[in-house]
C-alpha cells in the first residue's frame, strides 16, 4: 500500500478514537450540526418533491389554453372561436372547457366545478374530491345542496369519490353534467369557460400561440410551458427564501463551529504538544484534523438527511406546509414522491459542510502550530 | 557528532519582557556517550536540549549533527530529522491518556506510512524487551510510575533513533527505580546508543554510566 | 430569482473563497518583503507557520472551486426550463454576455490553482524553500484572477431574468429565434477530427519527450493547453453529435446526463486532469539545477508527464469509442 494512503489510515484511526475520547464535546456539535442539515435538507427534498409533482400533474394539461379577454378581465369564450380555430395547422385536438369556482358558505371554502372531457357524470350526480368529502363529511350516495347564481337551490347525488391519489390537485374538486353546469352558474349554450388545445410538436407551440393572438384578438393564450416555468421560479424563490431565513441559524452554527474548534481544552492542547514532540509535524496535524472534520461533516450530513428524507416523505413535512404549500383551507393529504438528485446534494453539502470547514480552518491551524517544545517546558 | 557553534536563543523578541534563554553556548558531543547536562532551574539546560534534539531552532549560531546543518532546517524536514535521530523521554512521561500502551508506542511511526503489522511487531518487541509485554492493551493512565516511565523508553525507541534525549527523567520516581532507569540507559549505551540527560538528581550526575557532566548557569556553559 | 438557493450557495462559496484568496495574496506580501530561510529570528518562524494554513487555505478554495464549478453546470442545467427557448445549460449560458466568461473564468482559476499546488508541493521538498518567492508572487496573480472569476459569476446572476408569467396580459415572450437558443457554434466535424489527431500528436510527442529527456516542459505546456482547447472544440464539433446521434446538437453539457451514460465525465475528467498535469509537469521541470530539488525534480516531471499523458490518451481513446460505438453514420456526408 503506497505511503501516503498508509499514512492517511494512520490518522484516521488516531482520529477516530481521539473523537470516541471526547464523546461530550463532540456529540453536542454533532447535534447541532445533524439539526441543521436536517432543516436544510427537509426544505431542499420537500420543495423538490412538489415541484416534480407540479410536472407530473402538468404532463397532462394541455398545451394551450386559450382565455378570452374583456378590459383586462377573463371572460366566456364563444363557441364560434373553435370553429375559426380550426384552421391552424398543428392543433391536434380543440375543446371547449366548462369550469368555474363556488364558494360554499357551509364549509367557507371554494370549490372548483368542473364538466370533464371524458365520461361526465350524469345529470344530477356529482363526482367530488377527497377534501370536499372531509369537510362536509360526504359519502357516496349522499346529497349535497347548493345554491346557484338565481338563487335557487340545487341538489346533487354523490356518485363517486376521486381517488385520493390524486389529492393534490383534485382536492376541492367537484364533476358535474353540462347541463347542470349551465344551469347552475347560468352560462349560456354556445359559451365556454376557455378552451383547451393540443399541439403535437412542441415547438411549434409558441408559433401556434402567435397565430392564435393573430386571429383572436381578445383572447390570450396560457402555455403550458410557461405555467411550469413559473412553478419553477415560484418553488425555487420560495425555498430561497426560507433558505435566506435559515441564513441565521447557519451563520449561528459556524460561530458555535468556530468556537469548538478554537476552544481546546489543555488536555487537547497538551495532546497536540505531544504529537508534535514524538515526532508529527504541523501538516501532519493539520490533516488530522480535517479528518476528525470530515468524519463529523459526514456522519451529520447523512444523519441529518436522512432523517429529513423520512420527516418529508413519511411524517408530511410536518415543520414546513404552511409556508411552502400556500395557504388554503382545503388542504390536501398527498404522498410525495421521493427524490434526490445531485444539484440539492451539492447545494446542501455547501450550505453546511463548507460553512463548517470554512470555520474551523483558522482554528484548525493555530492549534497545529503548537511549538512542540511546550511539552518541554 | 553533535555540534554547537555559539548558539543564542531568546523568547519574547523585541517585547518588555524579552529573555535570552541560552546566551552563546558552544560544544561538542561524542557519539555512543552518556552525557548529562547539569544546573539549577532557570539555566537554559531544558531549552538546549529541546534545540540539540530539533524541538526548536536557534534565534543565532549553528547546530551541525554529524557536520550536518540543522539549524537553517525549516520545521519539515526539522521533524524528518527529528522523528529518525532522536527519540525522546519528556519529565512528565507524556503518554496520551485514553490510548493502550501499544498504540502510545507506535504513534510516533504513524507520520512515517510504514506497513502495520511491521510497526506493531516492533512495539510488541520493544514492550518485551522492556517487561511490558502484558500490558500492552492497558490504558496509559492506569500504569505506575515506573511502567509509564518504561513505556516512554519504547516510545522513544520505536523509530530506531541514533540519539536518545531524556528531560529530568528522574523526576517522578523513587530511589529504587532511578537506579533502575540509569541501568536501562547504560543498557542503551552499550547496544551504540548516545544518551543525552538534564537532571539536577544526584543519583543521575553521579551515576557510574555518565560520561561527561556538563554544568550550565543562565543560559551558559561553566564546566565540564 | 436569485433566491434560488443554488444559486445563492454559489455566489456565497465564490464570495468566501474570494477573500479566502484575498487573504493569501496579503500574506504573499508579506513573504516576498520580509522572508529569510537562514534567520532564526521569531518573525521568520511566524511567516513559516503561517505558510501551513496559507497553503491549506489555497488547497481549500481550490476543491472548492472544483465543486462550485460543477454546480454551476448542473444548476445552470435545472434552471433551462425558466428560459424562453433554452434547451438544455447551454441556453441558460447564452441568457446574457456573462454566463460563458463567468464559466471560462472558474476553469482558468482551476487550473492556475492545479498549477500552485503542484508547484508547493515541489517546493516544501526542498530544504530552503527555493520557490518561495516564485510562489507567493503567484499568488498576487492567481487572486486577482479568482476575485474577476466571482464577479463574473455575480454578474451573470444578477442579469438573469427567467422568462415567467409577469403580467395577466402579457404571455407571449418575443418569438424564439432571437432567444437563448442552445446553439454553440462549432467547427466543420472534419476539420475537426484533423485538429483533435495533430494536436494530440503533438502533446503525446512531447510528453514522451519531456518524460525522456527532462526538457522541453514548456513545449509541453504549450502542446496541452492547445490540445485541451482543441479537445474542447472537438467536443463540441464532433463527439457530442456521435453521442447525441444528431448531426446539429452541439451543446457541450447535455453529454454529462444520464441518459447518455454521463460519458462526458469519462470525457472531461481525464481532459482537465491531464491538463493540469501537464501544466504541473512544465511548472516543475525548469528547477533541476537549484541544489535543494535536484534530487526531486526528475522524479516529479516524470510522475507528471506519465499522468498527463495518461489522461490525455484516456480522453483520445473514450472519444474514439464513443464514435466508433455510436448509430451515427456520416460517412459519406462529412469525410
Amino acid at each position: 500500500m503506497p505511503i501516503w494512503l498508509q499514512r492517511q489510515k494512520y490518522l484516521i484511526d488516531f482520529t477516530l478514537s481521539s473523537l470516541l475520547r471526547r464523546r461530550g464535546k463532540n456529540a453536542g456539535l454533532l447535534l447541532v450540526y445533524t439539526l441543521i442539515v436536517f432543516v436544510l435538507a427537509s426544505v431542499m427534498l420537500f420543495t423538490h418533491a412538489l415541484r416534480n409533482e407540479a410536472v407530473h400533474v402538468l404532463a397532462n394539461a394541455p398545451e394551450i389554453v386559450l382565455q378570452r379577454m374583456v378590459a383586462g378581465r377573463h371572460d366566456l369564450v364563444p363557441a364560434a372561436y373553435l370553429d375559426r380555430i380550426g384552421e391552424i395547422r398543428g392543433v391536434q385536438k380543440k375543446a371547449g372547457r366548462l369550469w368555474g369556482y363556488f364558494y360554499d358558505p357551509a364549509v367557507r371554502a371554494n370549490y372548483t366545478l368542473m364538466v370533464p372531457a371524458t365520461e361526465p357524470p350524469a345529470s344530477g350526480d356529482a363526482v367530488i374530491g377527497a377534501g370536499i368529502a372531509r369537510s362536509r363529511g360526504l359519502a357516496v350516495g349522499d346529497f349535497v345542496t347548493w345554491r346557484g347564481s338565481d338563487g335557487q337551490p340545487r341538489t346533487l347525488r354523490v356518485a363517486r369519490l376521486l381517488d385520493g391519489d390524486s389529492e393534490l390537485v383534485s382536492s376541492d374538486l367537484v364533476l358535474v353534467a353540462e347541463d347542470f353546469f349551465r344551469g347552475f352558474f347560468g352560462i349560456p349554450a354556445g359559451q365556454y369557460t376557455d378552451l383547451a388545445l393540443s399541439v403535437r410538436n412542441p415547438r411549434e407551440v409558441r408559433k401556434i400561440a402567435e397565430k392564435l393572438a393573430l386571429l383572436l384578438p381578445d383572447t390570450r393564450p396560457i402555455l403550458r410551458e410557461e405555467i411550469l416555468r413559473t412553478y419553477d421560479a415560484i418553488f425555487a424563490w420560495r425555498q430561497g427564501i426560507v433558505y435566506v431565513l435559515l441564513i441565521g441559524a447557519v451563520l449561528a452554527f459556524v460561530v458555535f463551529a468556530w468556537d469548538k474548534a478554537s476552544g481546546l481544552s489543555a488536555e487537547e492542547r497538551r495532546e497536540i504538544g505531544i504529537l508534535k514532540a514524538v515526532g508529527w509535524e504541523t501538516g501532519d496535524v493539520i490533516r488530522m484534523k480535517f479528518w476528525e472534520g470530515a468524519i463529523v461533516s459526514l456522519t451529520a450530513f447523512l444523519l441529518g438527511h436522512l432523517a429529513a428524507y423520512v420527516h418529508v416523505f413519511f411524517a408530511d413535512a410536518a415543520l414546513f406546509e404552511p409556508v411552502l404549500k400556500g395557504w388554503a383551507v382545503l388542504y390536501p393529504h398527498f404522498q410525495l414522491t421521493p427524490t434526490i438528485d445531485g444539484l440539492q446534494l451539492a447545494t446542501l453539502f455547501f450550505f453546511t459542510v463548507f460553512p463548517y470547514t470554512v470555520a474551523t480552518i483558522v482554528p484548525i491551524w493555530r492549534a497545529a502550530i503548537t511549538d512542540p517544545d511546550t511539552v518541554m517546558r | 557528532m553533535i555540534e554547537l557553534r555559539d548558539v543564542r536563543k531568546v523568547f519574547n523578541q523585541g517585547r518588555p519582557n524579552e529573555f535570552w534563554a541560552i546566551r552563546g553556548v558552544s560544544l561538542s558531543l561524542e557519539a555512543n556517550r552518556v552525557t548529562v547536562l547539569k544546573g539549577p532551574s532557570g539555566s537554559g539546560k531544558t531549552t538546549l536540549l529541546s534545540m540539540i534534539g530539533c524541538l526548536a531552532r536557534p534565534t543565532e549560531g549553528r547546530i551541525l549533527f554529524e557536520d550536518r546543518l540543522l539549524s537553517g532546517l525549516p520545521e519539515r524536514f526539522l521533524t524528518e530529522v527529528r522523528r529518525r535521530t532522536f527519540g525522546f523521554i519528556f519529565q512528565q512521561f507524556n503518554l496520551i491518556k485514553g490510548l493502550s500502551v501499544l498504540e502510545n508506542v507506535m504513534l510516533p511511526a504513524y507520520p512515517l506510512g510504514g506497513p502495520r503489522h511491521a510497526l506493531e511487531a516492533g512495539a510488541r518487541r520493544l514492550l518485551a524487551q522492556f517487561g511490558l509485554a502484558d500490558k500492552a492493551a492497558y490504558r496509559a493512565e492506569w500504569l505506575s510510575g515506573g511502567e509509564a516511565q518504561r513505556t516512554a523508553i519504547c516510545r522513544a525507541l520505536i523509530n530506531g533513533p541514533q540519539v536518545l534525549i531524556a528531560d529530568e527523567p528522574t523526576a517522578n520516581l523513587d530511589t529504587a527505580l532511578s537506579r533502575d532507569f540509569m541501568r536501562i540507559v547504560g543498557e542503551l549505551k552499550a547496544a551504540g546508543k548516545t544518551v543525552l540527560l538534564t537532571s539536577h538528581d544526584p543519583e543521575v550526575y553521579d551515576a557510574p554510566q555518565v560520561d561527561r557532566v556538563i554544568e550550565m548557569r543562565d543560559g551558559r556553559v561553566v564546566g565540564g | 430569482m436569485l433566491l434560488n438557493p443554488a444559486i445563492l450557495a454559489l455566489l456565497a462559496v465564490s464570495a468566501v473563497v474570494t477573500v479566502l484568496m484575498a487573504m493569501a495574496a496579503a500574506f504573499a506580501v508579506r513573504v516576498l518583503q520580509h522572508w529569510d530561510i537562514g534567520s532564526g529570528s521569531e518573525r521568520q518562524l511566524r511567516l513559516e507557520r503561517r505558510t501551513y494554513l496559507i497553503a491549506t487555505l489555497v488547497a481549500f478554495s481550490f476543491a472548492a472551486e472544483i465543486v462550485s464549478l460543477l454546480l454551476f453546470v448542473y444548476n445552470a442545467e435545472a434552471m433551462h426550463t425558466q428560459f424562453v427557448g433554452a434547451m438544455c445549460a447551454t441556453g441558460v449560458l447564452n441568457a446574457n454576455a456573462w454566463g460563458w466568461p463567468a464559466l471560462f473564468l472558474k476553469i482558468a482559476a482551476f487550473f492556475a490553482g492545479a498549477v500552485w499546488l503542484t508547484l508547493n508541493r515541489l517546493d516544501n521538498q526542498g530544504w530552503d524553500y527555493p520557490l518561495i518567492r516564485l510562489k507567493y508572487g503567484a499568488l498576487l496573480g492567481i487572486a486577482p484572477l479568482v476575485a474577476a472569476g466571482a464577479l463574473a459569476q455575480a454578474e451573470y446572476f444578477l442579469n438573469l431574468q427567467p422568462d415567467v408569467i409577469t403580467s395577466c396580459c402579457g404571455a407571449l415572450f418575443s418569438p424564439d429565434s432571437a432567444g437563448v437558443a442552445g446553439e454553440v457554434a462549432g467547427l466543420a466535424p472534419r476539420d475537426a477530427a484533423i485538429a483533435l489527431a495533430g494536436s494530440g500528436a503533438l502533446v503525446l510527442g512531447a510528453g514522451l519527450w519531456l518524460h525522456r529527456r527532462g526538457t522541453g516542459g514548456l513545449a509541453f505546456a504549450g502542446a496541452g493547453t492547445l490540445a485541451f482547447v482543441v479537445a474542447l472544440a472537438g467536443v463540441v464539433s464532433l463527439i457530442a453529435l456521435y453521442v447525441y446521434e444528431h448531426p446539429h446538437h452541439h451543446c457541450p453539457f447535455c453529454i454529462l446526463k444520464p441518459g447518455h451514460d454521463h460519458v462526458g465525465y469519462w470525457l472531461y475528467l481525464p481532459l482537465f486532469a491531464a491538463t493540469a498535469f501537464a501544466l504541473g509537469a512544465a511548472v516543475v521541470s525548469p528547477w533541476r539545477h537549484v541544489a535543494s530539488l535536484a534530487r526531486v525534480v526528475p522524479g516529479e516531471t516524470r510522475r507528471l508527464t506519465r499522468l498527463a499523458l495518461l489522461g490525455f490518451a484516456a480522453f483520445y481513446a473514450i472519444a474514439a469509442w464513443a464514435i466508433a460505438t455510436s448509430n451515427l453514420h456520416m460517412l459519406d456526408v462529412w469525410w
